[in-house]
């Protein structure tokens, strides 16, 4: 059911060079009490797509632990099918089951006795690589999740910080290439910054990697931002709902689900959707330290009262409000009101809202990476696209990723010509 | 004042006594020399803790891992620490004789008794050492696809080691201390030279004795010692053993 594990690296991925699983639970129910007890786990029953994160939300005790570690049979389920691949786990031989699935536990659970390098290819090693791939595999690994292995691979858990052992715990659970990761709480052990730089890391190295990723967090602002899927639970294991980030946003099933995501699910919803998506308004513009020609007209037929100076090579430099626009002469760079806030195309539309109410303004300048102006993006524009939902129907995660497989030619050129 | 040289000279004499024993060189010869008595304390003492140690590690290192039967064998343990080593030596002699006439009276009932002795240490510290290694731990080591075995023998001995190392060390030194109360029951060992040194009332022989079992119970820590420093892996050193006393293994911070 899943590609040879024996075989080291980036070997026996499939044509688009991927690796990954999908994950199905089909009715799965677990009571930790025999008899007729509270079900810790109540006929889950959902799909996840081969290469894509689906992040379990919830209270604490509302199962995710216990779902999680039934798909490795950590714990038996009490009732219904996981399906990994097609294939029930119940029939693995669950040695073998386990060390095709990457497993990153809340605690870490690096072992002391073990150095960095020692740690990472655990199971590398019970699958029998020789010393040499073993090596090389550390390498690899700890070069992914940033560390550099000289410095790196002969220390021992104690002698790392909070972040570092959870960028080991990463690196462990992905070295014999698994196609399908459960990471229960991976990034909770550390502060917010950290975990911030850890998450967006996790998200550069899904993109690259693209694994079936179960991942479980309490924190739903983690699960909106991982999240291809979000599976929100409540107590008693039910599955609340079962859907994109921005649906759970835009659509919660019931007032848990509402209550669950939070009075600020409109705020939430602005924080999936980057500025690239949305249209933007033209400018009108004239340059700086040329003839003004007809920009006076221009400007007051334009419904934005403001004309944009830029400069020769297209970059803003401030506001004139269209009375002050001289009919003809030169355009004066001097009178005009700073530009402020520049926004780019990989912005959240939270972040520009947050930017453009901080700088009391009611439009934020959009600038290519070189700087040069790009459009306008209004207020009117960022509330109706709040209300109309998030441009793009797919998490951040999913965003970001999209943004990081574009291939590097497809971006608009860095300098200005 | 008097008093203090009057004392200050009855240790002289006691250490005359015990200078001229260990010079004469009648006592380092024949089936009461030193070397034959020493000889005999260090097999009997490796002896019961090799058959003490057969069983009580591997049992121990069972009731850990599985967590099946601790609480039961903790109080075995206990019990078996409660009764003295000279009535269980007393105990076991008239059994013993009753099998064998000709050595039931002698080595036997100390073996027995010392293996006695060595197992609740090995038990107790080797249970209580694995299964306080890190649940977590325990819990990552199976999820990331170890046997059973794997588990053991991969994660939870080299972290229990030291704890298991220090149930060892405790056995052994009381052992080889113990093993001199063997002599009353014609067990052999450095015990004789106290039996008989009593009976002729010849100090230098009765101290020669003492000090022999003495500088053996130090060595036997001390071997035990390095081999726990050469044996424990480099980030627990800081753990160092010591009789357990439920203590937490500071190796679990480093998870
Ligand atoms: N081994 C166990 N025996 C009995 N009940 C258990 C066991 N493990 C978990 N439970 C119970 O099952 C329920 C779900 O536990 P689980 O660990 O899956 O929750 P969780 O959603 O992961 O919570 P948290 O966010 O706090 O980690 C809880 O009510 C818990 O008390
Ligand atoms: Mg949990």
């Amino acid at each position: 059911m899943f590609a040879d594990p024996k075989v080291p690296s980036s070997a026996g991925r499939d044509a688009t060079g991927m690796c990954a699983a999908t994950v199905e639970f089909r009715h799965v129910s677990k009571s930790y009490d025999r008899r007729d007890g509270p079900a810790a786990v109540d006929d889950l029953t959902f799909t996840v797509p081969a290469g894509s994160v689906c992040v379990l939300v919830g209270p604490s005790g509302c199962g995710k632990t216990t779902s999680l570690k039934m798909v490795n049979r950590l714990i038996e389920p009490t009732g219904g099918q996981i399906l990994v691949d097609g294939t029930d786990v119940a029939g693995e031989e669950v040695t073998a089951l386990r060390r095709r699935i990457g497993y990153v536990i809340q605690q870490v659970g690096l072992f002391p006795h073990r150095t960095v390098g020692e740690n990472v290819t655990t199971v590398p090693r019970l699958l029998g690589w020789s010393r040499e791939q073993q090596r090389e595999r550390a390498e690899e690994l700890l070069g992914l999740v940033g560390l550099d292995p000289a410095r790196y691979r002969d220390r021992y858990p104690a002698q790392l910080s909070g972040g570092e052992r959870q960028r080991v715990g990463v690196a462990r659970a992905l070295a014999a290439d698994p196609p399908l990761m459960l990471m229960d709480e991976p990034f909770a052990a550390v502060d917010p910054i950290v975990r911030e730089r850890l998450q967006n890391e996790f998200l550069r190295i899904q993109a690259e990697l693209a694994k079936t990723i179960l991942f479980v967090t309490h924190d739903i602002d983690e699960a909106i931002k991982m999240g291809d899927l979000v599976a929100v639970m409540q107590a008693g294991g039910h599955l609340a709902q079962f859907a994109p980030p921005d649906e759970i946003l835009a659509r919660p099933a019931s007032d848990f689900v509402a209550r669950f995501v939070g009075a600020d699910r409109g705020l939430k919803r602005l924080s999936l959707s980057r500025i690239g998506a949305l249209p933007l308004h033209q400018a009108v513009t004239a340059v700086a330290g040329e003839p003004v020609g007809d920009a006076r007209q221009r400007s007051l037929a334009d419904p934005f009262p403001f004309l944009l100076l830029i400069d020769r090579a297209g970059r803003p430099l401030g506001w004139l409000p269209d009375r002050d626009v001289p009919a003809d002469g030169i355009v004066d760079e001097r009178l005009a009101i700073p530009a402020s806030p520049l926004l780019e195309r990989e912005t959240t539309l939270k972040d520009a809202l947050s930017m453009m109410i901080a700088a009391d303004v009611q439009a934020g300048i959009v600038v290519d990476p070189a700087g040069r102006v790009l459009g306008l993006l209004t207020m009117e524009a960022l509330g109706a696209a709040g209300r109309a939902g998030a441009a793009g129907r797919a998490g951040a995660g999913a965003a970001l990723r999209r943004a990081e497989r574009r291939p590097a030619a497809a971006r608009p050129p860095a300098a200005a010509p | 004042m008097g008093r203090d040289a009057r004392r200050g000279g009855r240790l002289m004499v006691l250490l005359d006594a015990l200078a001229a024993w260990f010079a004469d060189p009648a006592h380092w010869a024949g089936p009461n020399g030193i070397p034959t008595r020493l000889l005999e304390h260090v097999a009997l003492s490796g002896i019961s803790m090799l058959i003490a140690g057969a069983i009580a590690l591997p049992l121990g290192l069972w009731i850990g891992h599985t967590g099946r039967g601790a609480t039961v064998a903790i109080n075995a343990a206990n019990l078996g620490r409660a009764i003295p080593s000279l009535a269980l030596i007393g105990l076991a002699a008239p059994i013993t004789a009753a099998f064998d006439p000709q050595l039931g009276f002698r080595v036997y009932p100390t073996l027995i008794a010392m293996i006695v002795l060595a197992l609740p240490p090995i038990l107790v510290n080797a249970s209580a050492g694995v299964s306080e290694v890190d649940r977590d731990l325990v819990e990552a080591a199976r999820g990331m696809g170890m046997r059973e075995r794997q588990v053991l023998a991969r994660v939870e001995i080299p972290i229990a080691l030291p704890v298991i190392l220090a149930g060892l060390r405790s056995a052994g030194v009381q052992i080889v201390a113990t093993l001199t109360l063997g002599a009353i029951f014609g067990g052999g060992g450095l015990g004789n030279y106290l039996v008989l040194g009593i009976a002729q009332n010849d100090v230098g022989q009765v101290f020669g004795g003492v000090v022999l079992v003495a500088a053996l119970a130090l060595l036997v820590e001390g071997g035990f010692a390095l081999l726990g420093r050469a044996l424990t892996p480099v980030p627990l050193r800081a753990a160092e053993g010591g009789e357990h006393r439920g203590r937490a293994l500071e190796g679990r911070a480093a998870g």
